[in-house]
């Protein structure tokens, strides 16, 4: 089986992908960005919907408003859904010049551009939550590839919490390749588990093992995934030793 | 005893001399009308020429008026354009204005341009065209690189003043800082807080070195704490400074070295740049608040809460402030018991993208009013405001020049009463008898119109968004502002009535700019008609119509008689953009395709 390649829009309006999967065995590797436990109905995988299907691109930040939403400051404080909101909020945010939430007017309010676009690379940074501002300045997309399968692909980092929603996310976007197809591979197997270990390489280049250091520390510094199978993973961590896994 | 014709006894050199005192423009646009032998003393004298539109003459026509001109100040684009109302490529070039200066007035000293696109090659003419050059000021300009800067650095030999404000510059490496030669030691002021790279830090810092004379130096993002230090302890005659990204280390050795720094700087009055200011650094600042006149945070969000009021407080001489949103009414309350002198005040909105709880109110404007009774140039960017509070702002702040206030929301009412903000506005042209320039918004019928129209007559400069019911209140403005010269105007439903009630009011004006309201190709073309002295252009994007005139070229667009989109009978449409303005100059020779004057 190997699925046809599919493109997928990821900051285009809402909507578009969760038409794109053809097939139920498609819809496994199909990439839908979703909340870890999130309670939205449908959620059987990961899902993350870029916004409401209702809601044009523009128009989900006037819905924060009336919801009185989060700005980029009070994120720490807030929920699940706030944060869902957040990333897609925060998704907005690379393309500069967007216009006002509310007003998508042309030229209003009547902000020279200079200035505009020297504000959209200076986010408002949050003292007392230094590295949720962190957080909110980008996205913060890194591919991941598992050794074995045809294709890699991305996740965005700051959607997670913790190392136990990643390997979730990371189970279920890949359990369509592991080896017996069928066979449930568990939300800590990727971390913990014999076939599998995930390793990450970090800012200086260096190939290192998930797990060790803060999520937080480890978000920052993670340019990429890789989902090793456990047999080439000699010479990292002995396979019998206890998570040392920090949420 | 003929007294009345004493003048025509004195010497031509006498009459020169007397209008040397004659610094005011329009006071020199005067005298050059009284008769025939003080415009031709007047013309030969003068240095100094303000252009507020560049195209409402020729280059070559200014050029050949005044040889003796040093000092040029040229106006390109509407205001609106600042706010991307007017398309790329529409004009405000700045070459052919250099190339006739090249060829007749060798003298030139001073270039000042606002909203004009300006290439290197003009940059690289200029730098050779005129031996004495000594000030290049752009503002909100485009159309040029760092190459440009460097051909300017390397070549104009006593270059005094380079002041980049606001402008978007293509940014192709740090070696223009190096074009400076050795022997450039002239230099008083050199702002280059809009380039968006690196720089090179040696060159800079050599540069500083040489230059005893530099009072003014604003600094980019790039340049670190630790070369701000070194900088400032080459000059400690700074008195305006624009720092890099003021973030250090507690314990760090440019840290240190900052603090001793900024306390020999004995003459600093204005401060602006603090890109990424970390706490830490403005501590640092404190000990040179006391005697500031001008400080710019506007481009700091990190300076907000108690940081921002640390630092205000201490700041009592301050006479303009520029501060973010985020400062809150909180820190406009310390701003207002601390900065008694204060006469400028701007607020601009820290964040556009997300609507996060409202910042700045109607509190914090009437707090400064307050506190700050001086006060005569503001801009506010707000949520919301209430007509109380404008009436309680302008009974204690009468002395207004510059009043523009913007609610972040279109056609929002008083949430007080929910009613519109006529009372409000009316009660600011009503008590400042100065007002010159306006900018009203929120929720607004015709009658605020009416008040502007009785009331403000020393009004220069009115900026009206979405609001008005009818003509009648377009029709207000213009039959009672005397001294308008500038109106622009968008989203609000005026028509051809309103267009054409006083034709001949736009012949006193500089120019008029109408978008988005309800105006159609009839009545502009009636403008046109009966207004010959006017250039009437509308830009509007009739594409699939365009198409076949593409390749005509601007003479066929110009003439009525041959265009077939203008002319194709359907006069009814509306034009979406409107610019109109006095002009010498007749139609526009450089205009692009989608410009059409009528």
């Amino acid at each position: 089986m190997s699925p046809p390649l599919v493109e997928h829009n990821y900051m285009g309006p809402s909507g578009a992908l969760s038409t794109e999967a053809s097939s139920p065995d498609l819809r496994q590797t199909e990439l839908r960005l979703g909340l870890p436990g999130s309670e939205s109905p449908e959620r059987k995988q990961l899902t993350l919907e870029l916004l409401p299907p209702s809601a044009k691109g523009k128009r989900g930040f006037s819905e924060l408003k009336k919801d009185g939403g989060p700005s980029g400051d009070n994120l720490g404080s807030q929920g699940k859904e706030d944060k869902a909101n957040k990333g897609k909020l925060e998704e907005k945010k690379p393309t500069g010049a967007a216009p006002a939430a509310k007003a998508q007017v042309v030229g209003w309010p009547p902000i020279r551009s200079y200035r505009k676009n020297t504000m959209a690379i200076t986010p408002s940074k949050n003292k007392e939550d230094a590295a949720e501002a962190k957080q909110g300045a980008s996205c913060l997309y890194v591919k991941v590839s598992m050794d074995g399968a045809p294709y890699l692909r991305k996740v965005d980092l700051q959607t997670y919490k913790n190392y136990r929603d990643l390997s979730t996310a990371l189970e279920k976007m890949f359990s369509g390749f592991t080896s017996g197809g069928s066979a449930h591979v568990g939300p800590t197997d990727l971390i913990n588990g014999s076939k599998f270990v995930l390793t990450y390489e970090d800012k200086d280049g260096d190939w290192m093992l998930v797990g060790d250091v803060p999520w937080e520390m480890f978000a920052e510094s993670c340019r990429r995934l890789r989902i090793m199978k456990g047999s080439d993973a000699i010479g990292l961590a002995p396979r019998g030793e206890k998570s040392k896994i920090r949420n | 005893m003929k007294v009345q014709s004493a003048m025509f006894y004195f010497p031509e050199e006498v009459i020169e001399h007397i209008f040397s005192f004659l610094t005011h423009h329009p006071d020199r646009n005067t005298v050059s009308t009284v008769c025939k032998a003080w415009y031709k003393i007047e013309r030969l004298s003068r240095r100094e020429v303000f252009v507020g539109n560049c195209y409402a003459i020729r280059p070559d026509r200014a050029a050949a008026r005044f040889p003796g001109l040093r000092s040029l100040t040229l106006k390109g684009k509407p205001h609106f354009a600042d706010f991307d109302l007017v398309p790329p490529d529409w004009g405000g070039l700045a070459g052919p204005w250099i190339e006739a200066m090249a060829r007749s007035c060798p003298n030139l000293e001073e270039l000042r341009m606002k909203r004009m696109v300006v290439s290197d090659e003009s940059l690289e003419l200029l730098a050779h065209a005129f031996p004495n050059f000594k000030a290049l000021v752009l503002v909100s300009c485009e159309g040029f690189s760092t190459d440009g800067l460097a051909a300017v650095a390397r070549s104009c030999k006593s270059l005094r003043e380079l002041d980049l404000q606001e402008n978007e510059i293509e940014d192709r490496g740090p070696r223009w800082l190096n074009s400076f030669p050795d022997m450039c030691t002239s230099l008083v002021s050199l702002n280059f807080a809009c380039l968006k790279g690196e720089v090179n830090l040696k060159s800079l810092e050599r540069l500083v070195c040489r230059s005893p004379n530099l009072k003014c130096l604003r600094l980019n993002r790039a340049v670190p704490v630790e070369t701000l230090a070194k900088i400032m302890n080459q000059c400690p005659n700074l008195e305006d400074l624009g720092t890099g990204s003021l973030l250090a280390d507690q314990f760090s050795e440019a840290y240190v070295s900052l603090i001793s720094a900024l306390q020999k700087c004995k003459k600093l009055r204005c401060l602006s740049g603090f890109w990424d200011a970390s706490p830490l650094c403005l501590l640092a600042v404190y000990p040179i608040c006391a005697n500031l006149t001008g400080l710019n945070l506007s481009y700091a969000p990190t300076v907000q809460g108690q940081d921002f009021i640390n630092l205000i407080q201490h700041c009592v001489k301050l006479l303009r402030l520029w501060v973010l949103d985020s400062v809150g009414d909180k820190g406009l309350a310390v701003v207002a018991s601390a900065c008694k002198e204060l006469q400028e005040l701007r607020v601009f909105p820290s964040d556009l993208f997300a609507a996060g709880p409202a910042t700045v109110t109607e509190e914090g404007l009437v707090a400064i009013s307050t506190g700050c009774p001086k006060l005569n140039s503001l801009l506010y960017f707000c949520h919301s405001m209430t007509n109380s509070a404008l009436i309680t702002v302008s009974k204690n702040c009468p002395n207004f020049t510059r009043f523009r206030l913007c609610i972040l929301e279109p056609r929002k009412p008083d949430p007080a009463t929910n009613e519109p903000l006529d009372e409000g506005f009316g009660a600011v042209v009503k008590t400042c008898k100065n007002l010159r320039r306006f900018s009203i918004s929120g929720l607004l019928t015709d009658q605020v119109f009416y008040y502007i129209g009785k009331y403000a007559k020393a009004l220069e400069m009115l900026s009206i968004a979405f609001a008005g019911d009818t003509d009648q209140g377009m029709t207000y403005v213009l039959n009672g502002c005397k001294n308008l010269r500038k109106l622009e105007i968008r989203d609000c439903p005026f028509g051809d009535g309103a267009l054409l009630a006083d034709v001949t009011k736009y012949e006193t004006m500089r120019s008029l700019w109408m978008s988005s309201c309800d105006i159609s190709l009839r009545g502009c073309k009636a403008l046109a008609t009966k207004m010959p002295s006017l250039n009437v252009e509308i830009i509007n994007e009739w594409e699939a119509e365009m198409e076949e005139n593409l390749n005509n070229g601007v003479a066929e667009v110009i003439s009525n008689n041959n265009n077939k989109h203008i002319n194709n009978g359907n006069d009814e449409r509306k034009v979406e953009k409107l610019y109109v303005y006095r002009t010498v100059g007749g139609p526009r020779t450089d205009a692009p395709d989608f410009v059409w004057t009528l």
